[in-house]
C-alpha cells in the first residue's frame, strides 16, 4: 500500500513538474482569416523548431472575427482578408499594424461542353455579374474567343453566400472597372447580389460550377488548381491577356500603388504581367505591446515569417510578398514598440 | 399465497411506527430538485430571447418594423429587410413537411403494424443511421448527388405535368426552394418516424383486439384502433420534425442557392433565417450588420416560438372534438 502510495506521489509529482515546464512555455494567441490557415499553420510548426520557448495558438474563425478580436484585445494578433475600416480602426483602443503576408487570387471558373480555354475582358466580367450578359454565344464574348464554340446557352453566375475574403476582392475588382457595379453593388465581405445563384464556401460554389452545365463563378485560386477546374485568363488594365498563377500575383503587388499603412488593395493593378483579380492577408498587431516579452517573441516571428516564412509560401500555392515590400514590411515591424 | 403477503405486511408496519415522525425531507428535496432543473429550462429560452434583443437593439430602433417587411439585404448600404428569409423558412419547411409526414408515419405504421418481426430492428437502425449524418456531409452528398439528380430527372418531369401552375415554371438550374425542402424533409424523416414507432408501439393491444373482435379489417384497425388513438401523439412527433426543419442550417445552404427573394417558382433558389446566419456572421465587420444578423436570430426564434403555439393551438381544435371516443 505505501509503495503504491509512493509510486502516485512520484507520479503526481512528475506530471505537475511537467504543466510547470508547459507553463513556461509562452503560447501567442491569434485569431481571424481562414484563407491563409494553412500556411500560418505550417508556419508556426517550423517557427517551433526555430524558437521551442513559444508556442502559437490560432483560431481560424474568419476576417470578422479576427478584427473583432484584436478591437476587444482578446488576442495578441488578429488576422484579416481584407484591411480595416477607418471606422473599426478608430474603435481602437491604441494604433494597430496591418503587416501584410502572403496574396491569394479570385479565377473565373466555368463549366462548358469540353471547357475550351476562355478569355475574359473586366466589361465582359462586370456584364455577367450585373446580368446584363445572360447567354454564353453573347458577342461580348465571343468576341475576345474567337474559334471558341460558345454555346446558346444560359449562362448561370455562382457567387459565394458566405461572407469571405475572395468575395471582397471580387466586388473590388467589379467596383474598380465598372461605375455602374460600383453604384449598384458596392464592395464588401457580402454583397447584395443582382443575379446568380449562392454556394457556400470555395466548396459550394465550386460543387454548383462542377455540376452544373453553363455555370460561371469565381473561386480561390488554389481550390481552382487543386480541384483541377479550368478558369479564364482575364484582360489586365494594361490590356493584356493574363493567367491567374502564383507570379502575376506577385506582379501584381509589384506595380500597385502601397500605401505606408499597407492598407492596399492590388486588384486592377496597372502592370503589364500583373493578375488583376487578387488580394493579399494581413496580420492585425498593436504598435505599442502590453506585454514586453510576448511582444518581442511576437515581432521576432514577424521577422522570421517575412524573411524565412515567404519561401514556404510557393510550395502551400500562395503568392509571396515582392522583394521592396518586403523590406519595407520588416522596416515597419522594426516599429513595433514594447 | 395470501398468508405470506399478510406476514410481509405485519412486518413492514412496526418498522414504520419506529420510524415515526416520518422524515419528509426526500419529497421536498426532490420537489425542489425538479423546480429549479424545469426553471433552468424556461430561464435558459429567457435569456436567450434577452440577449438576442440585446445584441439586435440598435437595428430594432434603426428599421422597426420594417425589417420584417420589405426584402432587401444590402450590407454596402446598410439596408436589411428579413422578409424573403422568413419566407424561405416558412416555405422549405412546409415543403418539407409536406413530404417527411406522410413517409414517416407510413414508415412507422409499417413498422409496427404490419412488418414481419425479422424486418423491423433492421429497419429502425438504418433510419436511426440517417439521423447520425452530418448535416454539411449531406449538403454536399445534395450538391454532387442530389441536385443533379432531381435536375435531370424529376425537375423536368414536374415541369411538364404542373408547369402550368406558378410553383414549377421557369427555367430549372438546381440549387432551389424544392432542393432545400427535400433535404430538409431527409433530415427530419428520422425524428418523426422513431417518435411515432415508439408512440405506435405505447398503443395497447387491446385497442387492436377489441377492434379485430367487432370483426374490423386490417386497415380499418389500424385507421380507427391505431391511428386515430395516436394522434395527439403523432402529432407531437410531427412538430419535433418541425422544429429540426425551421433550424436546420447546412445543409440547407448547401443546395437551396442563398438568394434572398420571394418567388412563387419552387424552382428559383431561396434563403433562410438560419443559413444568412450561417454565412455571414464570421465577416460582418460593421456593427449594424452585425445587429441585423442578431436581429435574424430573434426573428426565428420568434417564428419558432409562434409556430409552435399555432401548433399546440391546431392540435387543441383536433383533439378536442374528438376527445370522446378515446379510450381511457
Amino acid at each position: 500500500m505505501t509503495k503504491l502510495h509512493k509510486t502516485k506521489l512520484v507520479g503526481l509529482a512528475i506530471a505537475l513538474g511537467l504543466s510547470a515546464s508547459a507553463s513556461g512555455q509562452m503560447t501567442i494567441n491569434g485569431a481571424g482569416a481562414t484563407f491563409p490557415y494553412p500556411i500560418y499553420s505550417k508556419w508556426f510548426d517550423e517557427y517551433a523548431k526555430v524558437d521551442p520557448s513559444v508556442r502559437f495558438n490560432y483560431q481560424s474563425i474568419g476576417s470578422g472575427g479576427g478584427q473583432k478580436q484584436i478591437l476587444a484585445q482578446t488576442v495578441d494578433f488578429g488576422a484579416s482578408d481584407g484591411p480595416m475600416s477607418d471606422d473599426n480602426l478608430a474603435k481602437a483602443p491604441a494604433k494597430i499594424l496591418h503587416i501584410p503576408t502572403v496574396a491569394g487570387a479570385d479565377v473565373v471558373a466555368y463549366n462548358l461542353p469540353g471547357n475550351p480555354p476562355l478569355k475574359l475582358d473586366a466589361d465582359t466580367i462586370a456584364g455577367i455579374f450585373l446580368g446584363q450578359i445572360k447567354k454564353w454565344n453573347d458577342p461580348k464574348i465571343a468576341a475576345t474567343n474567337a474559334g471558341t464554340n460558345l454555346p446558346d446557352k444560359d449562362i448561370i453566375v455562382v457567387h459565394r453566400s458566405d461572407g469571405s475574403g475572395t468575395t471582397y476582392i471580387w466586388t473590388d475588382y467589379l467596383s474598380k472597372i465598372s461605375a455602374e457595379w460600383k453604384s449598384k453593388v458596392g464592395t464588401n465581405t457580402s454583397v447584395s447580389w443582382p443575379t446568380g445563384i449562392g454556394g457556400k464556401g470555395n466548396e459550394g460554389v465550386a460543387g454548383q460550377i462542377k455540376q452544373t452545365p453553363g455555370a460561371l463563378g469565381y473561386v480561390e485560386l488554389i481550390y481552382a488548381i487543386q480541384n483541377k477546374m479550368p478558369y479564364a485568363d482575364i484582360k489586365n488594365s494594361a490590356g493584356k491577356f493574363v493567367k491567374p498563377t502564383l507570379e502575376s500575383i506577385t506582379a501584381a503587388m509589384a506595380t500597385a500603388q502601397i500605401p505606408d499603412d499597407f492598407r492596399f488593395s492590388i486588384t486592377n493593378a496597372p502592370g503589364e504581367n500583373a493578375y488583376p483579380i487578387a488580394g493579399a492577408t494581413w496580420l492585425l498587431v498593436y504598435e505599442q505591446q502590453k506585454d514586453a516579452t510576448k511582444g518581442k517573441k511576437l515581432v521576432e516571428f514577424l521577422k522570421w515569417a517575412q524573411k524565412d516564412g515567404e519561401k514556404m509560401a510557393k510550395d502551400l500555392d500562395y503568392a509571396s510578398l515582392p522583394e521592396d515590400l518586403q523590406q519595407r514590411v520588416l522596416k515597419r515591424i522594426d516599429e513595433i514598440k514594447m | 399465497m395470501s398468508a405470506i403477503t399478510v406476514e410481509e405486511a405485519g412486518a413492514i408496519h412496526p418498522a414504520q411506527a419506529r420510524m415515526s415522525p416520518p422524515s419528509r425531507f426526500a419529497d421536498k428535496a426532490f420537489y425542489w430538485l425538479t423546480l429549479s432543473m424545469a426553471f433552468v429550462v424556461v430561464l435558459l429560452v429567457i435569456l436567450i430571447g434577452w440577449q438576442l434583443g440585446q445584441g439586435s437593439w440598435q437595428a430594432i430602433q434603426k428599421f422597426g418594423f420594417h425589417f420584417v417587411t420589405t426584402s432587401t439585404w444590402d450590407p454596402v448600404a446598410e439596408q436589411y429587410g428579413a422578409l424573403p428569409f422568413i419566407y424561405g423558412t416558412a416555405v422549405s419547411s412546409l415543403i418539407a413537411l409536406l413530404i417527411a409526414v406522410p413517409l414517416s408515419i407510413g414508415t412507422a405504421v409499417y413498422l409496427t403494424e404490419l412488418a414481419p418481426l425479422w424486418m423491423r430492428q433492421p429497419i429502425v437502425s438504418l433510419i436511426e443511421m440517417l439521423a447520425a449524418i452530418p448535416s454539411v456531409i449531406l449538403g454536399l452528398w445534395g450538391i454532387f448527388v442530389m441536385i443533379p439528380w432531381l435536375r435531370d430527372h424529376p425537375f423536368p418531369f414536374l415541369q411538364r405535368i404542373l408547369g402550368w401552375t406558378p410553383f414549377f415554371s421557369g427555367p430549372i438550374y438546381g440549387p432551389c426552394m424544392l432542393a432545400g425542402g427535400i433535404i430538409v424533409a431527409i433530415m427530419v424523416l428520422p425524428i418523426i418516424t422513431s417518435v411515432s414507432r415508439e408512440i405506435l408501439r405505447s398503443v395497447p393491444n387491446l385497442q387492436r383486439e377489441a377492434a379485430y373482435a367487432l370483426g374490423a379489417t386490417r386497415w380499418e384497425v389500424t385507421r380507427i384502433a391505431v391511428l386515430s388513438y395516436a394522434r395527439k401523439g403523432l402529432f407531437g412527433a410531427v412538430i419535433l420534425g418541425l422544429g429540426r426543419a425551421l433550424g436546420e442550417t447546412m445543409a440547407v445552404t448547401m443546395v437551396i442557392g442563398n438568394t434572398p427573394q420571394i418567388a412563387a417558382s419552387l424552382f428559383k433558389p431561396g434563403y433562410t433565417l438560419a443559413s444568412v446566419i450561417a454565412n455571414e456572421f464570421t465577416e460582418a465587420t460593421t456593427d449594424m450588420y452585425l445587429q441585423a444578423l442578431f436581429e435574424i436570430g430573434l426573428v426565428l426564434f420568434g417564428v419558432t416560438i409562434v409556430v409552435n403555439l399555432l401548433a399546440q393551438l391546431l392540435l387543441k381544435t383536433i383533439t378536442g372534438a374528438a376527445a370522446p371516443d378515446r379510450v381511457q
